[in-house]
């Protein structure tokens, strides 16, 4: 008698987690050197050079910090202190703003390329010089000639979503069976209805699968592109915390930017799921 | 007498209502001076009123001696005319809400303290402080003007206006943060290497390219014979980095703006050299910095800010006062540090990483007033390590940066007493810096790159 692939799947995920918690929590639990000091000067000094504490938290300091930010995720303390949950709102805002101007662009722009074969010769250099260069390389250009920090963040999101979705969707339009073509044209469609009833559909599975690729590296790069310009975002909570040398938060940062980066890619897993087909 | 009448005339009369002199129908029709004028009458009546408080011994005197005689005998011991200028331009700020941006350290005390304490709401301004990532950050951030003013270190005003490092954006700095409150931290395994002629092969960071930092960290290795460019490396990291780097082991010390310094004493992986004011005491180290642009284009918001600026630098020179100061901008959203590594800061009384307590009240200080000189020691050094090339006219571009006589009248009007000259002369190690004779200062160093 065996319980069903899921049981036993997440019996040893939280046997893993577990085990992990377990050793990090004794990890953190030995105390580093002390020196004798004279209890004025102790005053002065935080509790690692005091008491030897570990400057790792521990997961029980993690859990009680994730608590804190749990209860109140929308306080706002001015414009430098605000809650988790607003933060996240600002960051998720950037990316879909990003996000969005990037599928507007990438999608028409990959038909054209897949289409035609002149076209995707003309611009196959662009693509390949401008696709590997890191987004965050962009930003001091887009600082500059854009003039507004909160912009160029979002054109970071922008150019870096654009080139999976756009090779992605020009792969994927090329690559549509020469048959459904050809029927397509001894039936006489169309070329927008071509595009649209024969091409869309064939060519969606690979065009989600770049959307999909595009948003991990959308909300890999926000943390990135926050860090620099600061002001507002979950990449301006890391690094205020970081300036605090709260290694607390950061670690509840990045479990919170890990959980934000799976939902989303969920989603798009489930639109590709969607638009599959049998053949 | 109404409060724009003329207290030089014989024929107004002070105590009497209508008309203040009879000869109009009305009081508007009376009224018929431009605004900047009646500014001035309301200064001059003022000072008038107070030297004669019986209207006919004013009027018999008037007469006597005549107005302009008068008033040339009355602006002798009582400058009307400065008078007048500061009364006229404490008119509205053309803005009042603002943004303001800083980098979370303790030089930017005052511009950061203003917020919470109320310095802004006094002059009638809402002021946003601003965090910022990084120096390039704020620097980019003001030429793009998202922030109004901004926090940068004194050098960078001079670098912006230079066009060093960036496109060239005529700049201006207003007011001095802080001076002193740097030091040069090492990490725990150098405790036993104090002289800085074993200090080959380091590596060191400071915060940015254009900083005191830089060129007081440089400034101290080739006094003690090591070449900053070639025995030792210096990079440019951003200060929260610095603790955790040294940490790491990937730096062995760094010049650096408090808190870091004292926050690595506090997580115990460094200790306190020297302090920066060891080297030269009274060095300025961060600004209040603003463009051209907005100096000139909206001079009462400038203005207002300027004096909240110079009060709240004011409040913080007074040592009782620091350790409020401490509380106030401890918090997340300012610098958020534990308070007692800030009070440790501002109050000079720290531990030194080495099991002691040492006690310097002036460790860090604040004094607004923009010294030319130092101006032209920092270009002196620029050129020095081979930042800017070719003749430079120290004076020229020291007096369009560095406002002196803005800040004088300024701190005058908030009850501070100027400096009644814009230069000064300093030692820097012990060495006498002539801000006339810019080019033998740097001419007599034996490391240089020029």
């Amino acid at each position: 008698m065996h319980a069903s692939l899921g049981a036993r799947a997440l019996a040893v995920s939280l046997l893993v987690l577990a085990l992990f918690l377990a050793a990090w929590h004794v990890a953190t639990q030995g105390t580093g050197p002390t020196q004798v000091m004279d209890p004025e000067y102790a005053k002065l000094m935080g509790a690692t050079a005091t008491t030897g504490k570990s400057a790792m938290p521990g997961p029980l300091d993690v859990g009680a910090t994730i608590w804190q930010h749990l209860k109140r995720p929308f306080y706002d303390n001015g414009p430098n202190d605000k809650g988790l949950g607003i933060q996240l709102a600002y960051s998720i805002g950037r990316v879909a703003l990003g996000y969005l101007l990037a599928v507007v662009v990438a999608i028409p722009l990959g038909f054209l390329i897949g289409m035609s074969p002149l076209m995707s010769r003309a611009l196959d250099p662009f693509i390949q010089i401008l696709k590997p260069v890191s987004p965050l390389a962009w930003m001091p250009l887009a600082l500059y000639t854009i003039k507004d920090s909160g912009l160029s963040a979002i054109f970071v999101i922008f150019i870096c979503s654009l080139w999976p979705m756009l090779v992605n969707t020009a792969f994927g339009v090329a690559s549509v069976r020469s048959e459904w073509l050809n029927v397509a044209r001894t039936l006489e469609v169309g070329p927008l209805r071509r595009a649209f009833t024969v091409i869309l559909p064939a060519a969606a599975p690979t065009i989600v699968t770049g959307m999909r690729i595009s948003v991990g590296i959308a909300w890999l790069v926000i943390v990135a592109a926050e860090m620099l310009v600061g002001g507002t975002g979950i990449g301006y909570f890391v690094w205020n915390e970081w300036n605090n040398l709260s290694i607390t938060n950061v670690i509840v940062a990045i479990l919170v930017i890990g959980v934000v980066g799976m939902i989303l890619d969920q989603a798009l897993a489930r639109l590709g799921r969607l638009v599959t087909f049998p053949e | 007498m109404a409060l724009f009448d003329n207290p030089f005339s014989a024929a107004t009369r002070f105590f009497k209502t209508g008309c203040s002199c009879g000869r109009h129908a009305s009081q508007a029709e009376h009224d018929s001076l431009s605004a900047e004028a009646q500014a001035g009458r309301v200064v001059e009546g003022a000072v008038m009123r107070a030297l004669f408080p019986d209207d006919m011994k004013r009027r018999a005197f008037l007469k006597a001696v005549g107005a302009s005689t008068a008033a040339a005998a009355v602006a002798q011991f009582f400058p009307l005319g400065t008078a007048s200028e500061a009364f006229a331009q404490a008119g509205k700020p053309e803005k009042s809400d603002l943004k303001v941006g800083f980098i979370p350290i303790t030089c930017a005390t005052p511009i950061i303290m203003a917020a919470p304490m109320g310095f802004y709401a006094k002059q009638g301004l809402n002021v946003e402080v601003v965090k910022t990532a990084g120096w390039a950050v704020i620097r980019d951030k003001t030429i793009n003007k998202e922030y109004d003013a901004a926090h940068m270190l004194s050098p960078m005003p001079l670098a912006i206006s230079m066009g060093v490092g960036s496109a060239p954006i005529p700049y201006t700095m207003p007011a001095v943060e802080n001076i002193n409150g740097q030091a040069i931290t090492l990490a725990m395994k150098h405790k036993d290497k104090r002289d800085p002629k074993s200090w080959k092969g380091f590596k060191f960071a400071v915060p940015f390219d254009y900083s005191m930092h830089n060129y007081l960290l440089r400034y101290y290795l080739a006094e003690a014979g090591i070449d900053p460019d070639t025995d030792v490396q210096i990079r440019a990291v951003p200060p929260p980095e610095m603790v955790a780097n040294l940490r790491a082991d990937n730096i062995d010390g760094f010049l650096a703006p408090d808190p870091v310094n004292q926050r690595a004493v506090y997580d115990g992986v460094g200790f306190i050299h020297l302090l920066s004011k060891e080297l030269w005491d009274g060095h300025p180290c961060c600004a209040f910095a603003a463009s051209k642009d907005f100096v000139t284009g909206q001079p009462n918001t400038y203005a207002a800010l300027l004096k909240a600026i110079i009060e709240a630098t004011a409040f913080a020179a007074k040592t009782e006062n620091r350790k409020q100061i401490a509380e106030a901008i401890a918090p997340a959203n300012y610098l958020n540090q534990p308070v007692t590594v800030v009070e440790q800061v501002l109050t000079g009384t720290y531990a030194d990483g080495l099991g002691n307590v040492k006690r310097d009240p002036k460790r860090i200080d604040f004094d607004p007033f923009p010294w030319e000189s130092f101006a032209i020691w920092i270009m002196t050094q620029m050129k020095r390590w081979g930042q800017i090339k070719g003749d430079v006219d120290y004076q020229k571009i020291a007096t369009e940066v560095y406002l002196a006589t803005d800040a004088a009248r300024l701190m005058r009007e908030a009850g501070l007493t100027p400096p009644t000259a814009t230069s000064k002369t300093f030692a820097v190690m012990g060495k006498t810096f002539d801000p006339s004779k810019p080019d033998d200062y740097i001419a007599s160093f034996a490391i240089k790159r020029v």
